[in-house]
């Protein structure tokens, strides 16, 4: 049985930050796709191409006919756990920090032999499903958790390692024009998020919706403008030690290529989707970096909502576009640079969203409530790249399997 | 099954252990020439006069046992190096014995030394193996210690052993340590205070780990002619047997690769487990020496707990076990810990072995096992001795 988190006392400044610690972050190249597995919420390992056997630990051989045709596969979750141990001592200083830690082996249906994490809800003897998560130092870690839904099983104290649930958590949302925000704000509250601020840009140009945002409990709204450095700053020194997630909802989107254009609307997406986002890293980073193990709401992950078209323009909205691809390119540098902290850098990549800048294209486009599900989800999920709706889904597949071919497909040619 | 070739011809002298420290500021470089210095007086040489050498040690970095030859001054036509953990004695005196048979060496000095500082141990667990950074040490960092608790846990479930059978172990070792002037151990231990320990990895506790030391251990290798030459007391081999990774699909490791073969190890000495008149297991963890026993033929898989409570494992008991108190109670010097058995049993059956000396003492049974990868220790190899002139 979890016994749930309790809402976490009032911090004590005259208590030191307990500063972040990783667990072990060194991995060889083949153990990289349990990593990449895990950015995306999926189980995979190793499948022989040759005599299928499946493989772990990762390796670079078939481990049966040492044929080098492995390629990595969605695997079965089934497991049995045959082995455990209580962790009760030990050099490392992350894991001594967090003692007593449950470990066990667990003999997959698939196959192989497996040392993984435990919940707290499972020992020798059960049936569990293995699923990869992030660990602190952003590694796909094995954990081995109850087959169905168990009461309070996100609270256990490992799971809070391995997500960025907002449970207890205070969140910034940047723009509350944004059309995603209010059924942000919902979502995150119905998964017990403490306390949201909402970031408002240019507080005297009033807009419809505000009022509905301002209604809600629990719920500030405070001026945030991503392209004025003084605003960042200012708000930053006021909530920047309690901002425990940061969603980026700040967005400048217009259609247009290149030609017949100006540059006016390409350097305001630029100010708002590319410098906004670097502004805000500059800003908030720094103080949620530091605070990584703080306790129950510990700030925890930077979340960051990008065209699925990041990945290849769409040349009907060729500014916006580029500014998503260097926005993406951004969050991977931060991604590093966060990486010795602990703090998550996650991207939500989104298709056309039902919004007026989006209004003629055709079906599919994401609703608002869909996306802010989608961001909510990646964060009890831990992952760090989610692509929500069926056309961020569907371009990112044909993406992995031929940039190339998804260019020409989509500037023309491709019947 | 090919019938293997006996080791007729060649010996084993010159036991030498440099008693062990908890921490030493020296390299293993300075443990290692103790010991090799310690082997060639024995034998009335000196180092220009030796023309093998086989090194096992985990703290030589950034050396070689190529830069340890330079190092030291020696010049031989016989280079090797067992990286096997607590195998590599057994696995080094095979190596040697047969380059000695064929003529391609005179003389072959076996050592094993390591350092350990301060930081040592957390250095060589940082970079051990690909499967323990990739698969192991990302779980929690127990060590070998966590590793050893997953198979003590299954062992455990599986022949219904108690911590008592396993603190048996321990504690008999420690009472024979207690004869040994060099062991880092110097107080008595009972079964109470082995169950009461403070525990380490479920169902792991204190005394259940070894103590990480610096130390170093060598025998020499060499025709039996020379040894009768240099007046050495000398033991003969009359087996061997090696094996690595063992029952890959064993979900867990409940034996090792000695039950693949020990057979053929009693077949190649012409004698039965009745005819061993002492056993030094490898003892990491008790439930190892447990799994040994079994896997070595002296009871049935599963059986090791009755039959450890139904005998006497001291040195004046009726099944002498680890007689020098083993690593638990003596301490492991790193590589060296896969030589401890070794060298005490040369010394055992050639009457040697003074304070621990077990009366009779005519065939001794040696048994390494080593390097835990990730799940599993992947080496093994176990050897029968014989005195000398028995």
């Amino acid at each position: 049985m979890t016994t749930p988190l309790t809402t976490p006392k009032r911090k004590d400044p005259q208590k030191r930050t307990t500063v972040p610690l990783l667990p072990p972050l060194a991995r060889s190249r083949a153990a990289l796709g349990l990593t990449v597995a895990a950015t995306e919420g999926r189980f995979a390992l190793q499948h022989c191409a040759d005599c299928g056997a499946v493989q772990y630990p990762p390796r670079d051989a078939c481990a049966h006919c040492l044929s080098v045709a492995l390629h990595w596969r969605d695997t079965a979750t089934g497991a049995q756990v045959i082995a455990q141990t209580t962790v009760r001592a030990t050099i490392d200083p992350y894991f001594r920090e967090r003692l007593p830690w449950r470990i066990g082996t667990v003999k997959l249906d698939a196959g192989p032999v497996a040392v993984v994490h435990l919940h707290g809800d499972v020992a020798r003897g059960d049936r569990v499903r293995l699923a990869l998560h992030l660990d602190r130092a952003a590694q796909g870690v094995i954990v081995a958790l109850p087959p169905t839904q168990t009461e309070a099983m996100e609270d256990d104290p490992l799971m809070r390692t391995l997500t960025n649930h907002p449970r207890h958590r205070r969140i910034l949302i940047t723009d509350a024009r944004a059309p995603v925000t209010l059924p942000l704000i919902a979502a995150l509250q119905k998964a017990g998020a403490a306390h949201v601020f909402v970031g408002e840009a240019e507080g005297w140009r009033r807009w419809a919706g505000r009022d509905a945002i301002a209604a809600l409990p629990g719920v500030d709204i405070l001026p945030l403008d991503v392209t004025d450095e003084d605003s960042l700053r200012t708000l930053a020194s006021e909530i920047g030690g309690k901002t425990d997630i940061l969603i980026n909802t700040a967005r400048f989107i217009r259609p247009g290529g290149v030609m017949g254009q100006d540059t006016v609307f390409a350097r305001e997406a630029f100010d708002t989707n590319v410098l906004g986002l670097m502004r805000l890293a500059q800003a908030f980073g720094p103080a949620m970096a530091g605070r990584t193990a703080d306790g129950v709401n510990s700030a925890t992950a930077f979340v960051n909502i990008l065209s699925a078209h990041a990945l290849s323009p769409d040349p009907g909205f060729g500014g916006f576009g580029a500014s998503q691809a260097a926005a993406r390119s951004l969050s991977q540098t931060l991604r590093a640079e966060f990486l010795h902290s602990g703090l998550r850098m996650v991207n939500i990549y989104v298709g056309p969203t039902d919004d007026e800048w989006h209004q003629p294209l055709p079906p599919p486009k994401v609703a608002p409530g869909a996306l802010a599900r989608a961001i909510v989800d990646g964060l009890i999920g831990g992952v760090e790249e989610v692509f929500c709706g069926d056309v961020a889904r569907d371009l990112a597949e044909r993406w992995q399997a031929g940039p190339g071919i998804l260019e020409r497909e989509i500037t023309g040619g491709g019947a | 099954m090919t019938a293997r070739a006996p080791y007729d011809g060649v010996v084993l002298a010159a036991p030498v252990t440099v008693p062990y420290q908890r921490y030493s500021q020296e390299t293993a470089h300075w443990w290692i020439a103790r010991a090799l210095r310690g082997a060639l007086d024995a034998a009335g040489m000196g180092p220009r006069d030796l023309d093998g050498f086989s090194v096992s040690s985990f703290s030589l970095f950034p050396d070689s046992p190529v830069g340890l030859t330079q190092h030291l001054g020696l010049t031989l036509r016989y280079l090797d190096t067992v990286p096997m953990g607590g195998a590599s004695g057994v696995v080094a005196l095979r190596r040697a014995a047969r380059a000695v048979q064929a003529g391609d060496v005179d003389v072959v000095a076996c050592v094993a030394g390591d350092a350990n500082r301060i930081d040592s141990f957390r250095r060589l667990l940082s970079s051990f193996s690909r499967f323990s950074m990739d698969a192991a040490y990302p779980y929690g960092f127990g060590g070998p210690n966590a590793s050893f608790a997953l198979l003590m846990d299954a062992y455990m479930a599986e022949y219904g052993a108690t911590r008592e059978d396993f603190g048996r172990i321990a504690v008999a070792q420690r009472a024979n340590a207690l004869r040994n002037p060099n062991a880092l151990m110097k107080t008595p231990l009972t079964l109470d205070q082995y169950i009461a320990a403070r525990p380490i990895a479920d169902p792991i506790a204190l005394f259940d780990c070894v103590m990480p030391c610096a130390g170093a251990e060598a025998f020499l290798v060499m025709r039996e002619g020379d040894a009768r030459h240099r007046n050495l007391p000398f033991a003969r081999i009359e087996g061997t047997i090696e094996r690595h990774n063992a029952f890959p699909d064993d979900p867990m490791q409940l034996r090792g690769g000695w039950a693949m073969d020990a057979d053929q190890l009693y077949a190649m000495a012409g004698c039965g487990p009745t005819d061993i008149d002492l056993l030094q297991t490898y003892d990491d963890y008790p439930v190892i020496s447990l799994m040994q026993i079994e896997d070595l033929g002296f009871c049935p898989k599963g059986g090791a707990a009755p039959f450890v409570r139904a005998h006497d494992l001291t040195v004046t008991g009726d099944f002498p076990h680890n007689t020098s108190g083993g690593q638990l109670s003596v301490g492991q010097a790193g590589a060296a810990g896969g030589y401890l058995g070794l060298v005490e049993a040369i010394r055992q059956v050639t009457g040697q072995a003074g304070p621990t000396q077990v009366a009779g003492a005519e065939r001794a049974m040696v048994s390494g096992f080593g390097m835990i990868n990730f799940d599993r220790g992947v080496c093994s190899a176990a050897a029968i001795l014989r005195g000398g002139d028995a």
